[in-house]
């Protein structure tokens, strides 16, 4: 049926005056859609099977290709777009729910590109973090409720569990199966290098990387896959996942063809079945149940983890985070509506959710109203870009992010949001042998801490400029950031004055 | 314009203090002196000074000195004090007419008590009902403001230079043995009185040279405690944070000290083991109260006086001896004007508390 045909959105643009036939895109592209004519002697191409991976136009050794937008077009309509159009034939052809990765790609306000951070002038001097000490060291997990002395009046350490982090950045869970060996590898040998910690997702955790427990967070997701024992006393910190900015309120599904070999050994599921996480822990209907969860992980590893509680940012999340922050969790990650994800629902990836920075916002204020911000930490993630976007996020309130979308970038991906098809030409979000292989772990650690190394160096330069030399001054100071280009409903919600004010 | 408390306004500024560890009182003329010579470091726009020691014949009560906009404003807040304290004595401080001086709002003192029952109804200890009601009055009652509420200690201050705030009030009549002195250099003012410095809450004063980088971190987790940011200022939030952690978690001074301005980690991790115990045992359990950013501090406090700057050092202050009296001031000449024979002056490190007592007295103002 005709209707069954979509003109592709990118095209391949191969300069043919360039070109030298040594079928390097061929081989480079999982999709197929490189082909050499023999009748042509010349490379062809099927445009409708890209993904827009950028691979063969990063490979191509005489810089011969480029990949462009279509100027194919329906008839423009602001309502009816082409997406809406296509999605509707698609449906209506096979029946089924549209699927999607990675983070929400819609229009939708980034609020993080419309704060602006504040320096001193004049009546307070700026800090040159390259001549005195600035600080990025955080520590996670509750704070001691009374102050206990000894016999001799010395001050006890009655410090709860906590995690140590030279940097306020952590690698978000990403489960093994989700993303390759590889890329599991390369965060957790950067995690281990830069002092801090890596998550292990809900697939478990490869025994390969056991020796790396000192800067994993093990999860524990609805499906359990993998949770054994040694599995929760493998972590520096358990974290229970609630939900996933990317798609809140439902569960997750890998399918039984990639559940093989060692991901089906390490999810503890036998090879071929599919991997389906409930959409919600069957063992928690409310609140009360998350904390006899939390006190379960908490007793079989004898108190000596931190529990983090993951949810995803929805409109009532404040209230959330509070009955969160009562449950005995000691740290709460909230993920952002525009987090990513190896596979979701469209409908939900674009439809449901909050904005990270307003959620985190409105957490902090709410926690703090309670007066049981010292009861949690509380880490953020859910597209958080640059070292621009930690600050401001610290700013709001955040003890720390958690980084995803932008570890996979370092690592190569060129989010053409196709996770889902398990064709990564990256080596990232693949588990074929020959795909996997392109991601080199040596490289990808080295590649992934050069970015955390940069962003720090940026965050000691911002803090700097603001005369603030230890991080924790600047956790919740939102005195050091204005609103731009904001109505009052959303300044009163990030709680910030409008620049110029 | 925006009224003080409406806005965060920064502001540069000389402090000076002077304690007799003996106890020997003398009248505020020294200390007018000594601040009086960094004129240049304050604009006029506020000044102010704390005694302790001076009111030895009330030395059971609560000395409320409170600004009024009007006679409304004092009705009300005198209708709510008789409700819950028995007032000794009240009546008008006494000042002089002064040519610099001018716009002074109604300015009074009460020598109260919390009324025997009271307390026991409110389940709360003397220190703490006083604390509230000044949180209470300071917030609720429109054009009241309680600027002073310790026992046997007063704070005394006004917009204008300092040396004609301590003629104002007539200083030469107090006698004390512990004085501290503000002038203050705002970068803007609505010119209103209870913004001058010293800050104060309870018996514990705090005059501030500086301009904090943390503070709306800082202010944001006071707040959390019931403590209320009425005005603004980095010296109201630092005499909050002394007074939480040292009155309300048990810290000594000393250690509430190596909260506000910690050593660095770098600096931590050479330390022995038992150093390093509790410096970092600070640091993790009280980050929100470190303060970043330019402080010089004279805390005064029933029976002693702290001094105290930012970590890195960044305002000047020294301290000097001469037989039983300690000195404190920004600037050396401050000291050397009232007493030119010093037995030692020395730049104390950043982040190294100073505390000296009344010989017979305690590191704890409780």
């Amino acid at each position: 049926m005709p209707l069954n045909y979509f003109y592709p959105d990118y095209e391949i643009d191969r300069n043919f005056m360039r070109c030298i036939n040594c079928r390097a895109c061929e081989r480079q592209c999982a999709n197929e859609v490189h082909s050499y004519s023999e009748e042509k002697r010349l490379m062809d191409c099927d445009s409708s099977k890209c993904v827009n991976c950028q691979r063969c136009v990063s490979l191509c050794p005489t810089r011969a290709l480029r990949i462009v937008k279509t100027v194919n077009t329906f008839k423009q309509n602001y309502s009816w777009t082409q997406d809406k159009i296509g999605d509707i034939y698609r449906q209506a052809d096979a029946g089924g729910v549209l699927l999607s990765s990675m983070g929400n790609p819609q229009q939708y306000p980034v609020y993080w590109d419309k704060i602006l951070i504040n320096a001193s002038q004049v009546t307070n001097p700026s800090i040159d973090p390259l001549r005195e000490p600035m600080e990025t060291t955080v520590f996670l997990g509750k704070k001691p409720k009374q102050i206990e002395r000894d016999e001799n009046g010395k001050l006890k350490n009655n410090l709860p569990v906590h995690l140590a982090l030279k940097l306020p950045i952590m690698f978000s869970a990403m489960s093994y199966g989700s993303i390759s060996y590889n890329a599991h590898e390369s965060l957790a040998r950067a995690a281990e290098a830069m002092g801090t910690y890596y998550n292990t997702g809900e697939g478990g955790l490869h025994e390969d990387f056991y020796k790396y427990q000192n800067s994993t967070i093990v999860q524990v997701a609805s499906g359990r896959f993998g949770v054994y024992k040694k599995y929760l006393e493998a972590g520096a910190a358990i974290e229970i996942k609630m939900g996933q900015g990317a798609k809140p309120g439902i569960g997750g599904h890998l399918p039984g063809m990639k559940i093989i070999g060692d991901i089906s050994r390490t999810r503890m599921i036998p090879e071929g079945t599919d991997a389906i996480s409930p959409a919600p822990h069957h063992d928690i209907y409310s609140i009360e149940d998350l904390r006899q969860l939390v006190y379960s992980l908490k007793e079989v590893t004898e108190f000596k983890k931190p529990v983090i509680v993951k949810v995803a940012a929805v409109h009532n999340i404040a209230a959330i985070a509070s009955g969160v922050a009562r449950s005995g969790a000691d740290i709460i990650a909230i993920d952002g509506f525009r987090g990513g994800t190896g596979a979701a629902p469209s409908a939900i990836r674009d439809n449901v959710g909050i904005p990270i920075e307003l959620a985190l916002a409105g957490v902090d204020a709410r926690l703090r109203e309670e007066g049981i911000r010292d009861e949690v930490s509380l880490v953020i993630g859910g597209s958080v870009r640059s070292s621009a976007d930690i600050v401001k996020a610290i700013a709001l309130g955040a003890d720390a992010v958690y980084i995803a979308t932008s570890a996979l970038i370092a690592l190569g991906c060129h989010l053409c949001r196709s996770c889902h098809a398990g064709r990564c030409n990256w080596g990232i979000a693949a588990q074929r042998e020959d795909l996997v292989r392109r991601l080199n772990p040596d490289i990808g650690y080295k590649r992934l801490c050069n970015l955390l190394n940069a962003w720090n160096h940026e965050i000691k330069e911002m803090m700097g400029g603001m005369g603030i030399n230890s991080i924790e001054a600047l956790k919740g100071n939102r005195l050091m950031l204005r609103g731009i280009g904001l109505t009052d409903a959303e300044l009163k919600v990030l709680g910030i004055q409008h620049a110029g004010e | 314009m925006l009224k003080e408390g409406q806005i965060r306004i920064p502001s540069g500024c000389a402090i000076s203090g002077v304690f007799n560890r003996d106890g020997k009182r003398v009248n505020g003329s020294d200390i007018i002196t000594s601040i009086s010579v960094m004129h240049d470091r304050s604009n006029g726009l506020g000044g102010g000074f704390a005694g302790y020691g001076i009111y030895p014949e009330y030395k059971d009560f609560f000395a409320f000195h409170v600004f009024f906009d009007s006679k409304e404003s004092r009705a009300e807040c005198e209708k709510y004090l008789d409700g819950r304290f028995d007032v000794y004595e009240k009546g008008e401080i006494p000042t002089r007419k002064h040519k610099n001086i001018s716009g002074a709002p109604g300015i009074w003192r009460y020598f109260i008590k919390p009324r025997a029952g009271i307390l026991d109804a409110a389940m709360l200890d003397e220190r703490e009902f006083v604390a509230r009601t000044v949180f209470f009055m300071n917030t609720e009652i429109k054009g009241a403001y309680v600027f002073s509420s310790g026992k046997n200690m007063g704070i005394f201050k006004a917009v204008g230079y300092p040396e004609d705030v301590g003629e104002y009030y007539r200083l030469e009549d107090y006698r004390g043995y512990s004085w501290t002195a503000h002038g203050r250099y705002p970068t803007n003012t609505p010119g209103w009185w209870g913004g001058a410095h010293p800050f104060g809450l309870l018996d514990l004063s705090v005059v501030h040279n500086g301009e904090i980088s943390s503070y709306d971190a800082n202010r944001r987790h006071m707040e959390m405690f019931g403590y209320k940011c009425t005005l603004l200022t980095d010296t109201e939030v630092i005499t909050y944070i002394l007074d939480y952690l040292v009155r309300k978690r048990g810290l000594t001074l000393t250690e509430a000290s190596n909260v506000i301005a910690a050593p660095f980690w770098g600096t931590i991790e050479k330390m022995d083991a038992e150093r390093k115990g509790y410096y970092s045992y600070l640091r993790q359990a009280f980050p929100e109260m470190l303060i970043t950013g330019p402080f010089s501090i004279l805390a005064g406090f029933e029976g002693g006086m702290l001094a105290l700057n930012d970590r890195l050092k960044l305002r000047s202050m020294v301290t000097a001896e001469k037989d039983k009296t300690t000195y404190f001031a920004s600037e050396e000449c401050a000291i050397r004007i009232i007493s030119p024979e010093i037995d030692s002056i020395r730049a104390p490190k950043g982040g190294e508390p100073v505390i000296v007592t009344l010989e017979n007295g305690a590191d704890n103002p409780q």
